[in-house]
Order: C-alpha cells, then sequence, then structure tokens
C-alpha cells in the first residue's frame, strides 16, 4: 500500500517535471510556430542563475523562482531581436540557427562559469510513508506545474494581452489588419517563452544539478512532449506530459531509468502514426 | 551540354579527384593524419546520404546518425563473431536499410509531416544511444561480442581482404577503401537522380501534392530514396568503424546536428555542397578544439548562426550564383 502511493507519487512528480520543462517550449511553439533548440539552454541559463545568485546570499526562494525567469526573459528579448526575428516563416532555418545558439551558449557558459557539476539541494526536506521517504520539494514540484499551467492559461484567457496574442495566433493577418502589430506580439510571447524556461531552469535545479550541457537532457523530452501534444498548446503539452510522464516512470519502476526513457521515445513515435498532428490534432481540439 | 553528358563529366571529374586523393594523400600525410582523413571521409559519405535525402526528397531526417550508428555496431559484432569481415559488411549495410524502410513505412505510409518526422528520425536515434549507453556488463554479450556499454567496442577488427581473414589492411589501404566509397556513393547518387525514379522523387520534394495527382506513388518513392540514405549512412558508419571504433557516441544528439550542419552549410540541393561542408566544419572543429582561448562550441554555434542568416542556401549554391553573377556581367 505504502509502495503504491510511492509510486503514484513519483508517477506525479514525473508527470510534473514533464510540464515544467515543456511549457516554455510549448507556449514558443504554439504560438509563434517556433521551434527553440536553445530552449534546453534557456533551462540551463535559469539553473545557473538560481545557483549563482544562492551562492551570492540570496534568499533561495527569491533565487529559485524570481531572478531566473527574469533573467532568462531577458535573454529572450535580446534573441528574439537578433536571431528569431530574422528568420520567421522559415521554421527548418529557426531550428537550425537555435541550434547553433545552444551550442554557443554551452560554450559560452563552459568558458565563463567551467565544466563542473554545481548546484543547491533540495529545500524543504523529506517526509515518510511508512518506511518510504518522499522529498517535500517533488510535491512543491506538483503544485508549480499546476500553478505554472494555470497561470499560462488565465493569461491567455482572461488578460488583454492574451486576447491578442490568440487572435495574432489564430491569423496573424487579420490582427494585423485590426491594428495589432504582430510582431511585438511575437516579441511579447517569445520572452514569455524564454522566461518560462528559465523558471523551469530555476525549478529543477536543486533535482538535476547545473552545468553548461545539463539543457541536452531536457531538450529532446520537452520537444517530443509538445510535438506528441499537438497544435492546442497547453491541453496538448498537459495531455502529452500526462501520458509520457506515466509511461517513462512506470518502466523505470519495472526496469531501469534507461528502458523508461525509451518506453517514452517508443510511445511517442507510435503515438505520432496513429495520431499525426499529435493528440489535440484528433482530441479536445477547440481547447487551448 | 545535355544533362546526360553533364552528369558522366561530374563522375568523371569525382573519381579523378577520389583517384587523386587515394594515391597522393597516402604518402604525403603522417599516419596520424591519415587515419583521421579516413574519419573524415567516412563523415562525408554521411553528409552525403543526408543531402541526398533531404536536397532531392525533402525528407528532413534528425537522425541519419541511427543508420550510421546501426551499420558501425553491427559491422563490429558481426566481424568479431564471424572472425572475418567478408560477411560483416553486407549484413552491416543490409540492417541500417531495413531500419530505414521500417521507419519510412512508418512515416511515409502514416503521412506524417515534415516536423514530426524530424522529431521521429531523432527519437529513434536517441532510443538508440540510450540503449547502446546501457548495455554495459555480461548479459549484453552478442555471441562473443560484447557491447560495452559507455565504452563501445574498441577491440572492432578494422576491414581484411574478402575471404582472407588473415589479411587485414593497413591504414593506408583502408584510406583508400574509404575514398573509393565516397567516389562510389556520389556516382552512385548523380546516377540515380538522372533516373526516372530519381526525377520522379525531386518533383515529389518540389510539389508532393501535384506528383500525386500526376499518379505518382509519392509514399514508395519516398521511402525507396529513404531506404537508399540510409544503406549509405550505414556503409558511413562501417567506415568509421573501421578507423575509431564504435560506440554510443555515433547516436548522440551532437553528431545527428553536425550532420545537418555540414549539410546546411555546404548548401541543399548539391552533393558536392554536403561533402565540401563536411569537411569545412571538421576542420573548423579541430581547429577550434586546438584554441585554448575560446570553446570549440561557443566558435561553432556562432559560426552556425551566421550560416543560417548570412548564406541560407549554403556555401556552394551561393558561390555558383555568385560565380554565374560575375561571369554573366563579363560576358554582357
Amino acid at each position: 500500500m505504502d509502495y503504491a502511493a510511492v509510486v503514484a507519487l513519483q508517477i506525479l512528480s514525473g508527470v510534473a517535471t514533464l510540464v515544467i520543462v515543456s511549457l516554455g517550449l510549448a507556449v514558443v511553439f504554439g504560438m509563434m510556430r517556433v521551434i527553440n533548440l536553445a530552449h534546453g539552454e534557456f533551462l540551463m541559463l535559469g539553473g545557473y542563475t538560481a545557483v549563482l545568485a544562492y551562492g551570492r546570499g540570496v534568499n533561495l526562494w527569491i533565487a529559485l523562482l524570481i531572478l531566473p525567469p527574469i533573467v532568462v526573459g531577458l535573454v529572450g528579448i535580446v534573441v528574439e531581436r537578433l536571431l528569431i526575428r530574422r528568420l520567421y516563416g522559415r521554421m527548418i532555418d529557426t531550428m537550425l540557427a537555435t541550434w547553433g545558439l545552444s551550442l554557443a551558449l554551452i560554450g559560452g557558459v563552459t568558458m565563463l562559469f567551467g565544466n563542473s557539476v554545481t548546484g543547491v539541494s533540495a529545500p524543504l526536506g523529506n517526509f515518510s510513508v511508512g518506511q518510504f521517504h518522499v522529498s517535500v520539494y517533488d510535491i512543491f514540484l506538483m503544485f508549480a506545474a499546476m500553478a505554472l499551467s494555470m497561470a499560462v492559461w488565465a493569461v491567455l484567457k482572461f488578460t488583454p494581452a492574451g486576447l491578442l496574442a490568440r487572435g495574432t495566433m489564430q491569423n496573424a493577418e487579420m490582427a494585423s489588419a485590426l491594428g495589432v502589430a504582430p510582431d511585438r506580439v511575437y516579441a511579447v510571447t517569445f520572452a514569455a517563452g524564454a522566461a518560462l524556461s528559465g523558471l523551469a531552469g530555476g525549478l529543477i535545479a536543486p533535482l538535476s544539478g547545473v552545468v553548461p550541457t545539463m539543457g541536452t537532457a531536457f531538450i529532446a523530452k520537452a520537444f517530443i512532449t509538445v510535438i506528441t501534444g499537438g497544435a492546442a498548446m497547453l491541453t496538448g503539452t498537459l495531455t502529452a506530459s500526462g501520458l509520457l510522464g506515466s509511461v517513462s516512470t512506470i518502466f523505470t519502476f519495472l526496469t531501469t531509468p534507461v528502458f523508461g526513457e525509451v518506453a517514452l521515445l517508443i510511445v511517442a513515435i507510435v503515438l505520432l502514426r496513429l495520431l499525426p498532428r499529435g493528440i489535440t490534432g484528433r482530441f479536445l481540439r477547440r481547447s487551448l | 551540354m545535355t544533362p546526360g553528358a553533364r552528369t558522366g563529366l561530374e563522375i568523371g571529374g569525382a573519381i579523378i579527384v577520389a583517384a587523386v586523393a587515394a594515391v597522393y594523400l597516402p604518402q604525403l600525410l603522417e599516419l596520424f593524419a591519415l587515419i583521421n582523413a579516413t574519419v573524415w571521409v567516412s563523415m562525408a559519405v554521411l553528409a552525403l546520404s543526408l543531402g541526398l535525402v533531404w536536397g532531392f526528397g525533402g525528407i528532413l531526417c534528425f537522425g541519419q546518425t541511427a543508420f550510421f550508428g546501426l551499420g558501425g555496431y553491427t559491422y563490429a559484432v558481426a566481424s568479431i563473431n564471424f572472425g572475418d569481415t567478408t560477411w560483416a559488411v553486407p549484413l552491416a549495410l543490409l540492417l541500417p536499410t531495413l531500419l530505414a524502410a521500417a521507419l519510412g513505412y512508418l512515416m511515409f505510409y502514416g503521412r506524417i509531416s515534415d516536423v514530426y518526422m524530424g522529431v521521429i528520425t531523432l527519437t529513434t536515434t536517441l532510443i538508440l544511444f540510450k540503449f547502446a549507453n546501457s548495455t554495459a556488463g555480461d548479459q549484453w554479450n552478442i555471441g562473443e561480442a560484447p557491447l560495452g556499454g559507455f565504452n563501445g567496442i574498441p577491440s572492432t577488427p578494422p576491414l581484411n581482404f574478402p575471404f582472407a581473414p588473415d589479411q587485414q589492411m593497413v591504414p593506408e589501404q583502408i584510406f583508400v577503401v574509404a575514398v573509393i566509397c565516397l567516389a562510389a556513393c556520389y556516382a552512385i547518387a548523380k546516377m540515380v537522380l538522372r533516373t526516372r525514379f530519381g526525377r520522379v522523387c525531386v518533383a515529389i520534394k518540389e510539389n508532393e501534392l501535384r506528383a500525386e495527382l500526376l499518379g505518382y506513388d509519392v509514399r514508395l518513392h519516398k521511402l525507396a530514396l529513404f531506404a537508399l540514405s540510409g544503406l549509405m549512412a550505414g556503409l558511413a558508419g562501417i567506415l568509421f568503424a573501421n578507423c575509431v571504433f564504435v560506440s554510443p557516441t555515433m547516436f548522440s544528439l551532437s553528431y545527428a546536428g553536425q550532420v545537418i550542419i555540414w549539410v546546411l552549410v555546404g548548401g541543399i540541393g548539391t552533393l558536392v555542397g554536403p561533402v565540401i561542408g563536411c569537411v569545412l566544419v571538421q576542420w573548423l572543429t579541430t581547429y577550434a578544439g586546438t584554441l585554448s582561448w575560446i570553446d570549440p562550441n561557443l566558435l561553432l554555434g556562432v559560426v552556425f548562426m551566421a550560416a543560417v542568416l548570412l548564406v541560407p542556401k549554403g556555401l556552394l549554391p551561393t558561390a555558383s550564383g555568385l560565380l554565374a553573377k560575375l561571369t554573366g556581367r563579363g560576358a554582357a
């Protein structure tokens, strides 16, 4: 019974991690049809921001939750200006340019901070379920994933900025004719996506440790989750994370972490064969 | 000049270049540089295989390394078990081709669009990467060959002359074989593109719907071209295994990315371009590795961003476009 509870918690926390690391990519892809392969490095920058700020004596929660999105959001603004803006509508070129950016960021951070693992230990301690110990931070991550998804949903649904963003997403020309500047909407969207990635980096920093190459561990998973999710960015990411995260965690328990990842990838392939437009290409099509 | 004569001329040129390289480079280069050159040639075959399927079939395969690595691993495992590389080579060409055909069936007959195709191929190579990394220990022996997990198979045997297991090739001979393979792949690709099949593939790349409405089986053509490119990538894997050894990095994300960069830098829609791009980027990577003041990744990343922004068509088409402009102006 205790074991079942722990497994269930682990599944939920696997799903939550997937939601957190995918959300920034999903916003950028869902709104702008831009696949940002430097997403993993945005996470990494968020992680570094958190660790460096904490090392300089900043309060842990400010270092984890406040500073990373601000810093990485600013980076996002610069990247959009210099790189993404020149490549709108050229999906493959954008992917390749952001891949270059990802390499450059890995290289730059390695030069600045070296190639060693740093990190902060997970705060909040443990509680026990029977004979098992569960980290409270894992539970915190589940609530963070929920809060983030709800925040994105609320911003898109209820604020004027969200309305403009959704309108531009549906029909950029029409929005432009109605007096909205799509360029500006895209710039803000990209910065918001980058900020979400930065926040994700801060959130997972206590779990994964921070190295210049930490992004590569997440980019493939996030990419696959977002694509499997399909057109509706929030519902798609949530359903895909739910499915892929559970499969991966269950297989990790049954076999090894490696086969957990392999199972995740195989399920994604089969799913795309059955639903070529992603989960929300078939189900829940009118959702956000 | 008729297109046929042009193809003949290009193939002839490639054969001459290959012959010169095969005769003179082993005399000029030291052993280490020669082995390095063999690695570059094997990479060039890989670049060519992607250049074919991306530039002429419009199929952006993110996981060309899946076939590359599978070719290498099959070759290593089979030649250790057979004690002779004669039958290991055809087997190592067959398996990647079959994998490409199976993947192609999933993707093309499922009518999956290009972004999703990128994800599926990338995922495949990542699965193989993860799997190969987890095969440490004795339970992962195939026959007499240990898969070796993260370390790969350091005892990958070099090629021997056909049916003569004790006559192993020396690095000079392997270099010659690699150059011949590269020239042969180029010639085969050129000739395939001249056939009716090849021209239908190009038509599909230009406008898939129109080709389909004209009655061509789009799915079958894409499948066949994809399988051919899988075969070439497998060959590249065999050559690579001969000068380094097989290890999970053959499947890794960074290799998978580099192949795309080579083709992009060299020029999509050409066959020489990917080879040039491969050699240039390899040279740059090696050179960047020797610099102490800058991280190689940083330099490479900046070059890629610049390549996409400044020469989006790739070096070769941009250069030949400039040349045509200059000579055209000169004539007028």
